[in-house]
Formats: C-alpha cells, sequence, structure tokens
C-alpha cells in the first residue's frame, strides 16, 4: 500500500514539471501534458479544458459514457488529432506504443501475427516472441490476423504496441472482447510492462466504473474532466473482494461516479437542474456526495465519518469550483457493493 | 523469327507490369480501384492539354494527373460528398473535358483509340528506355517508402501515433500512381490501365503469404499476362492492349480454380462421422 500511495497524484496538474526539452527517458517525467485541450468538429467542441499528463511509469486512466471523448482525447495525446485549442507537449524523441479502438484489415492484405509486430519499426525475433508469448499467443504467430478472434486480435495489437518498447503506451479498450479471465491477465500484463520498463501508460477502458487497479489517475470525462481520482481505496474494500475474488481485486478497481448532466442526442446538454446549453463547459461538475481537493489518500479518512463511507467507493478528487447539484444520471455497476457499505 | 517491334513490345509491357504489380497491391489493399481509373481517365485531359500548350505528353499527363489527385485530397478534407461521388465526378469530367478540348483544336486529329487502349506494337527504343527508367525510379521510391506506406494502408492512425507520417506517404503514393499512369498510357491504354494494376494483384493475393510475397507475385503474374497476351494478340491478330487484360484474367480465373489449393481452406475436408 505504501508503495502505491507513494506513487498516488490526485492534483490536477502535474505542476511544472514538463519542459518540452524533457527527455522521454528521464524517469518520472511527464511524457505528455495536455493544456487546456479542445478539439472541435461541425461547430461543436468534442472535448473541451482537457488538462492532464502522463508521466513515465505512471498509468492514467480515461473513462466517462459514450460520446464522451476519450478516444478523441487519447488521439490528441499522441498527435493524431491536433487540437483546436489548447497545447499539447510532448517530451522530445517520445516514442509511442498505440493500441486503436477500431482497427478492421482488409482480407487482400495478407498479413501474419509475426509481419503485424514489425508494421512500424523493425525488431528483432526474440523480441518479437517475447511479447507474443507474454500476451499469450505465441502459438498464433503465422496466423493470419484476418483469421484472429477478437480477443486474440487485441492480443496481437497489444503485443504489436509493447513489442517496440514504447516510452508511452496509449491503450484504447485494449481488453474489449477478452473474456473476464484474458481481462485479468492483460491487466496483469500492463501493470508488469509498467513496471519492468517504466513507460507511462495511457488507458481507456471500455466500462464507465470499472478500472485496473493499479491504476494511478483515473480521469472521467464528459466532454471535460469531470473528476479525477484513484482507484485504489476500492479495489482494497473486503466488499469488492467478496464480489469479484482476491485475485479480480488485485487488478480490477471500481471507480464510483456520478453524473450531474447529460449529453443529449443531439448534442446539446440537459443540467440537473434542468437547464440546457449547447455543449458543457470545464466547471461543470459530476456528481453529488465529498469534495476533497488535494487529498492524496483517499482511503485514509478517519472511519466513521459519514464521508469517509463514501470515500471508501468514490476515492476521487472534484473538479475545482464544481459546486454542482446532485445526481441524476446513475449509470451504475456494482450495486451491491455499494449497498452493502451502505 | 519475331519483328524487333514485337520484342520492343515484350521489353517494354514486361518492364511495366513489373512496375505496377507492387502499387497494383496497394491499390486493392486500400480499395483505390476507382481512384486509380478516376487518375486514368485524367489522362485525356493531359493529352488535349500537351496538344493544347504543346507540352511533353508524359510530362502533361503525369501533371494532370496527380493534379486530380490533389484536388480531391482537397475535396475530401472538405467534407460533404462521398469519396466515391467525387470520385465519379473528377474521373468522368476529367475524360469529358479532354474530349471537348480536342474536338475544339480542329487542327488536330488524334489517334483517340490508340490513347483509350494503348498501342504497345508501336513503342520506340526510347520508350523502353522511358518505362525501365522510369520504373526503377518508382519502385526504388516504392522500396522507401514501404514500411510507412503499409503501415499508413493499415491503420493511419497508428502510422500517425508512432511517427510516420501518413498524409505524406499518401501523397508520395499518389504522385507515383501519376508518374506510372503517365508512362503506362501509351501501353496498355486509358481505360486498361487499372486492370494491370489490379488484376495480377488480386490473383497474387491467394498464392502469399505476406504483403512483400505479394507483390513480387503481382509484378511476376502482370509480366506473365503481356507475354502470354501479346503471343495471343500475334497469333489470334487480336489488339494488344486488350489481350494483355485477357491474359492476366484468364490467369486470375485459372488462380480460383481449386487445384493445387492451399492455405485458407488448407484442411482437408473430412466428411460427416469419418473420424472417430
Amino acid at each position: 500500500m505504501s508503495e502505491i500511495d507513494a506513487r498516488l497524484q490526485t492534483a490536477p496538474l502535474p505542476g511544472p514539471v514538463a519542459p518540452r526539452a524533457t527527455p522521454a527517458r528521464s524517469p518520472g517525467a511527464a511524457l505528455v501534458t495536455l493544456r487546456e485541450v479542445g478539439i472541435r468538429r461541425s461547430g461543436r467542441w468534442l472535448v473541451r479544458g482537457v488538462d492532464f499528463s502522463v508521466s513515465r511509469g505512471e498509468i492514467v486512466t480515461l473513462i466517462g459514457p459514450n460520446g464522451s471523448g476519450k478516444s478523441t482525447t487519447a488521439k490528441t495525446a499522441i498527435g493524431v488529432l491536433k487540437p483546436d485549442e489548447g497545447r499539447v507537449e510532448k517530451a522530445g524523441g517520445l516514442k509511442v506504443g498505440y493500441v486503436p479502438q477500431k482497427l478492421a484489415i482488409d482480407w487482400t492484405l495478407p498479413l501474419t501475427v509475426e509481419r503485424l509486430m514489425t508494421l512500424t519499426g523493425p525488431l528483432k525475433s526474440a523480441e518479437i516472441a517475447e511479447a507474443l508469448s507474454s500476451t499469450g499467443i505465441l502459438h498464433l504467430a503465422r496466423a493470419e490476423v484476418q483469421h484472429l478472434s477478437g480477443g486474440e486480435f487485441q492480443r496481437a495489437l497489444l503485443a504489436r504496441a509493447i513489442a517496440r518498447r514504447p516510452d508511452l503506451l496509449v491503450l484504447d479498450e485494449p481488453v474489449q472482447g477478452v473474456d473476464f479471465s484474458g481481462e485479468i491477465a492483460l491487466y496483469d500484463l500492463i501493470k508488469t510492462i509498467r513496471d519492468r520498463t517504466g513507460c507511462g501508460i495511457l488507458l481507456i477502458s471500455h466500462d464507465l466504473h470499472v478500472v485496473m487497479a493499479e491504476t494511478d489517475t483515473v480521469i472521467c470525462l464528459n466532454g471535460h474532466v469531470c473528476c479525477r481520482g484513484t482507484p485504489q481505496a476500492v479495489s482494497q474494500s473486503p466488499e469488492y473482494q467478496r464480489l469479484f475474488g482476491v485475485k479480480a481485486a488485485q487488478t480490477l478497481a471500481v471507480y464510483n461516479h456520478d453524473h450531474d448532466h447529460t449529453h443529449l442526442p443531439d448534442g446539446r446538454v440537459l443540467h440537473a437542474d434542468g437547464s440546457l446549453t449547447d455543449h458543457c463547459h470545464p466547471e461543470d461538475g459530476h456528481h453529488a456526495g465529498d469534495h476533497h481537493p488535494g487529498s492524496h489518500h483517499p482511503g485514509s479518512h478517519p472511519p466513521g465519518s459519514d464521508r469517509a463511507q463514501d470515500t471508501a467507493a468514490a476515492a476521487h478528487v472534484h473538479d475545482e469550483n464544481c459546486g454542482c447539484g446532485h445526481s441524476q444520471v446513475r449509470l451504475k455497476r456494482l450495486e451491491p457493493g455499494k449497498r452493502d457499505r451502505a | 523469327m519475331l519483328d524487333d517491334f514485337f520484342i520492343r513490345a515484350l521489353i517494354a509491357g514486361v518492364g511495366l507490369a513489373i512496375t505496377v504489380g507492387p502499387l497494383g497491391c496497394f491499390v486493392v489493399w486500400r480499395r483505390m480501384a476507382y481512384f486509380g481509373d478516376t487518375m486514368a481517365h485524367s489522362a485525356l485531359l493531359g493529352v488535349a492539354l500537351s496538344l493544347l500548350l504543346d507540352l511533353n505528353l508524359m510530362v502533361s499527363v503525369f501533371l494532370v494527373a496527380a493534379m486530380v489527385s490533389l484536388l480531391l485530397l482537397a475535396l475530401q478534407k472538405r467534407g460533404g460528398l462521398s469519396t466515391d461521388a467525387l470520385l465519379g465526378i473528377l474521373s468522368h469530367s476529367s475524360l469529358s473535358i479532354g474530349l471537348v478540348i480536342v474536338a475544339f483544336m480542329t487542327w488536330v486529329r488524334i489517334d483517340l483509340v490508340g490513347f483509350l487502349f494503348g498501342d504497345i506494337l508501336a513503342v520506340s527504343e526510347a520508350d523502353i528506355d522511358l518505362v525501365w527508367g522510369g520504373g526503377i525510379l518508382v519502385l526504388m521510391a516504392l522500396v522507401m517508402l514501404w514500411r510507412p506506406l503499409l503501415a499508413s494502408t493499415v491503420n493511419p492512425e497508428i502510422a500517425e501515433a508512432e511517427g510516420l507520417n501518413p498524409e505524406r506517404s499518401r501523397l508520395l503514393f499518389m504522385l507515383l500512381m501519376a508518374l506510372v499512369i503517365a508512362i503506362a498510357m501509351k501501353i496498355v491504354g486509358i481505360l486498361l490501365i487499372t486492370s494491370l494494376l489490379i488484376i495480377p494483384a488480386a490473383t497474387a493475393r491467394r498464392f502469399a503469404a505476406s504483403p512483400e510475397i505479394m507483390a513480387v507475385f503481382a509484378s511476376l503474374i502482370g509480366a506473365v499476362s503481356v507475354v502470354g497476351g501479346l503471343f495471343g494478340s500475334l497469333h489470334f491478330d487480336t489488339p494488344s492492349g486488350p489481350s494483355i487484360v485477357v491474359a492476366a484474367l484468364v490467369i486470375f480465373v485459372l488462380s480460383l480454380l481449386p487445384i493445387g489449393k492451399r492455405g485458407r481452406e488448407g484442411t482437408p475436408f473430412s466428411p460427416p462421422g469419418g473420424h472417430h
């Protein structure tokens, strides 16, 4: 726990430790920093005021409902999309490994798993074999990628991204289509990669409430950064371990949060007070309950206090100036765990 | 004995087939068949402009094909109409503008059929130099461009994220296509260039285990098509350009036959209940 605590970073900004010229290899350096980034398409802001950084050895997980701008944010962080406002600062010589959310390879392209590994750069055959066996698909090295199942293909994409030993690994829903035990194995692998290579990891979770327990910072997006925090406390809780088993609890964590506004199909935003706006604002918050700016030990609140009860589940720090009302939209999984505690 | 013109046709045709094989693979992989057609059709506008402005024919065709591909990029960026519709507009309007310009120039008579279907039996030694010189240039460029182009074909976002600049790859690929069309026009003609790009590549797919092998096979299959087509045209007294395409088609159809089939459906068929 102390090791984890040492890594906790709940402050919304990394502070002035990210000069542009910082080499991507120096320990603890910010690899990529987004400053008030906004992406605008067809007159509408997909995301706005997004502000975070990923440092070496840090795992940052983006969560949020459909259309909340998770992929857009990740693509902006790695330069696939150019921000329409704000800026993205990358460490010098940054080497990125990217697993996109969607990837369809035309049948006419004969591509084996092995050949896919060297798509963007040369690798030694030992490096290829190591990456493939760590994702559990060494036996598929000579299979054509079009013949893989969804889960196998995800593993192949992950293997490709890690084989090139990136400074920053960006994984857009890397465990989609992977069964539950495989999901835990892959999250274990992601943790191992971070521990071994010290790379920074930007992860997009396909589940709104379940994130990898090793995540240092969870960032909830809803067109802007709703809140951020750590999921550790939750995964340590006995209720959670009872629910998912100890092994799963070491790997997955629940990140409880509620939204105070809903993004309507036409792009407008319905707020908790019933008002409508064209898009949401950076200062929109998103949930009921606690407010702990600067809290570095979300699990260590005095037991017995009302707040600590809640904090165990919702170990995160709110956007400042939140002042938002109570939740209107409760998208919740794992209700039983929550109810047990209440 | 074979006549000199026939030998020249063989040399030029084989050189062209080897050049277009790998490019044709990318056209197939990137689903750009219609795009290739559009660039080829715009070549007639290039022909008309070369006559009107007294430019070198090949330079003019290259420039027009390159302009059309850049125009397509710009229109795609702008959004709105689908690429399919944009290609339809560009393809037939450039062809028609070319024909209209030619019609206005009452003082020139051009061999339209020659431009549409090619005249490989009329290639000169200078043409051979051009085909092989240009072909080597195109293939060398493609070898240098191979990794970023293949990566951006698989997924432009991965290529961009991992520092391979897919936009540049795409632009260079289009310029290579324009160059090949300028070279190929005289040999197989505007209407048949795309078939030489696509049919050998499609045939090669079944036998290839990697993109690189498929590119080499496409070149070889194209070369065999040229040789077969030319001898066929000599034997049956048929037009040479279309004969080459027919030969390529025959090889493609043969490749579909289940003789010696391997790879995809490689596992032997076992009758129901045949295994215990």
